[in-house]
């Protein structure tokens, strides 16, 4: 039997998705977006979504969403996402919608937007990446901020006193009715991302299925803003960060709403 | 029976409705797709009509949970190509002033019903017109403008609606139909035809990426010079739009020594003045700016110049008064007068007024008759 004979038997496990735009990012080493990017990428390939799809980028770090997932995008102002993805699917009911916001984004300026469109069960997937921080207008304190946390704005440390707690805003969301799938993932290690891939699959299935509104927050990092080289904000994040997020499926009721 | 009887349309009578409820079914039958509101006298109407119709059609309606919420559900309908109508009245477009520069700047149409209650802050219910500032000068940050039209009847209104809708998708921008508590409270005479505009497929529409290259819908431009050429581009549509889009109507100018400037509900005041004033030998006529933006300034300008005086009428403290004194430029004198708080001027204040201006500009010499 010669070489040119042999039947190759390695197996591909590995390959930039399609939907992921073949070019380098403009994220900060040590940046969860990279991450998060491809695990969405790499789902709109699986579910062949692409083009049936319309994203929604959000104000923050990951406006620039659309440079780098190919697929049809809209921008939105800050916190206004869920409202214009609410616009999106009403006007296109057989689109693929899903937002993908940052803490500042979701959890403040924009919390009015991600209730009520949670509370009308809108038939849209949220990609909540939460780093605890306000990125890109450089690292300042966030609602999701750690208690003690030094940032930009808090440089003694988040106190409770005076700017409160970290909001648990998925938690919130997970009461609602209308909220048929919220879960907790983190980008920390490949076993937390697996699981958050597995998270964001049931989360764009029960969009597709109709069963009423999905979001999957994904613990990301940010080391700039927090000050700390790119190991050491993966260890904080596995550490820390979940210790005050925990991890984990909220609720999944995929026939939250009917229809 | 001859066949030409036969072939007759029935008459279309003309039918009693208040004006919320025939914008409402104006943009109804003009083929708006999406509507999306929230609750706000004086003009909830609209949105209850709403409520009940688009459902019935399979037409999407939403009503949001706050004016931030409706202005960017129609700002995610418009991207998908739909047609889309949004409204409030003024505080809850203050709310909305935000995504109307994004609209603005990402070139989506959509038209916004703006049916003006007294201010600033809480102010009133009562109808006004303190909101021309904010219409026609931007209502959020950046350099853009906003084509309004005002009309000054119900069937006017139901008119403009088409008149809107085609406006914001030949130029790829906002629309504002600004009304006032008047206007949308009061009843008046309606013929049901509408007009319905061509409806286009664009090559910007978000409609999932099948077979082609994704498209973006962005306002944002991080680059100096990518900003500028793009400010550029909007500025040279502008100039197009007040090239092509400006509208006004004249009303018993032929031999009229004072001209009244006014729109909307305060222009139906006008009217009333300029019959009772000619009744006293008062040769008054109106100059009614229907596109506030663009302002017709030329026709103005003209009808300045063979005036004694111009005076200006408006529900509020002076606004439409600026853009009036700036197209007449000091060719004849501008006078103004001006109810605010929900007050609607009477015919007698005008009458008076009108009698003033004529007292006090008494020989002024014209330059053209």
């Amino acid at each position: 039997m010669t070489t040119s004979q042999a039947t190759d038997t390695r197996r591909r496990i590995y390959h930039r998705p399609e939907i992921l735009a073949d070019r380098s990012t403009h994220y900060c080493p040590g940046c969860g977006h990279g991450i998060i990017h491809r695990l969405v990428a790499e789902l709109l390939d699986e579910l062949a979504l692409g083009p049936r799809t319309i994203g929604v980028a959000a104000v923050g770090c990951s406006v620039f969403a659309y440079d780098y997932l190919d697929v049809d995008f809209v921008e939105s102002p800050h916190g206004r996402a869920p409202a214009v993805a609410t616009g999106v699917r009403r006007a296109r009911p057989d689109a693929f919608v899903f937002t993908y916001q940052g803490d500042g984004d979701l959890a403040a300026i924009g919390t009015a937007e991600i209730i009520h469109a949670a509370a009308r069960g809108e038939r849209i997937s949220v990609v909540f990446v939460n780093n605890g921080i306000y990125g890109m207008t450089g690292g300042q304190m966030a609602p999701t901020t750690l208690l003690g946390q030094r940032t930009t704005s808090s440089p003694t440390g988040r106190d409770a006193l005076t700017t409160g707690y970290p909001i648990p805003i998925t938690e919130m969301l997970a009461l609602l009715p209308g909220v048929a799938y919220a879960a907790r993932g983190s980008i920390a290690d490949p076993s937390a991302i697996g699981k958050t891939k597995a998270m964001l699959r049931r989360a764009f299935e029960i969009q597709l299925a109709g069963g009423g509104f999905s979001i999957v927050e994904v613990l990301s990092t940010c080391p700039v803003g927090w000050g700390m080289t790119a190991t050491a904000s993966m260890e904080h994040l596995a550490n820390e960060v979940v210790a005050t997020y925990p991890l984990g499926v909220m609720v999944d009721r995929p026939r939250a709403v009917e229809g | 029976m001859t066949l030409a009887a036969e072939a007759a349309p029935p008459p279309v009578r003309p039918v009693l409705m208040k004006g919320n409820e025939a914008i409402a079914e104006a943009a109804i039958q003009a083929g708006c797709d999406a509507y999306f509101g929230y609750p706000i006298t004086p003009q909830a109407e609209l949105l209850e009509w709403m409520a009940r119709r688009m459902p019935e059609l399979g037409r999407v309606f939403v009503q949001a949970e706050s004016e931030l919420g409706a202005i960017n559900m129609g700002l995610g309908a418009a991207a998908t190509g739909a047609r889309v109508m949004v409204s409030s009245s003024s505080p809850g477009i203050s709310l909305m002033a935000e995504a109307m520069s994004y609209m603005a700047g990402s070139e989506l149409p959509l038209v916004l019903v703006n049916v003006m209650r007294g201010g600033p802050g809480l102010g009133s219910i009562g109808p006004s017109q303190a909101d021309y500032f904010q219409a026609t000068k931007g209502h959020g940050h950046g350099d853009y403008r906003v084509p309004v039209l005002a009309p000054s009847s119900i069937a006017e209104a139901v008119d403009l609606v088409a008149t809107s809708f085609e406006v914001a998708e030949r130029y790829r921008t906002p629309v504002m139909l600004l009304a006032d508590g008047v206007m949308g409270q009061a009843m008046e005479p309606v013929v049901p035809t509408y007009r319905v505009p061509e409806r286009r497929s664009e090559a910007w529409h978000l409609t999932g990426a099948d077979g082609r290259a994704p498209r973006v819908v962005r306002s944002l431009h991080l680059q100096p010079e990518e900003l500028e050429a793009h400010n550029r581009h909007l500025q040279a549509k502008y100039r197009t739009i007040e090239e092509r889009e400006v509208r006004w109507a004249a009303e018993r100018l032929d031999d009229a020594e004072i001209a009244i400037v006014a729109y909307g509900t305060a222009a139906r005041v006008a009217r009333t003045a300029i019959e009772r004033a000619r009744d006293h030998g008062l040769a008054a006529g109106l100059f009614r700016p229907i596109s506030l933006w663009p302002f017709p300034s030329a026709a103005l300008a003209e009808v300045a110049a063979r005036s004694r005086a111009i005076l200006v009428v408006e529900m509020s403290a002076g606004q439409l008064v600026e853009d009036v004194r700036l197209a007449v430029a000091g060719r004849t004198p501008v006078l103004f007068h001006g109810r605010m708080g929900g007050i609607v001027p009477t015919p007698g204040e005008v009458v008076d007024v009108l009698r003033r201006a004529w007292a006090t500009t008494e020989g002024r010499p014209q330059e053209t008759r």
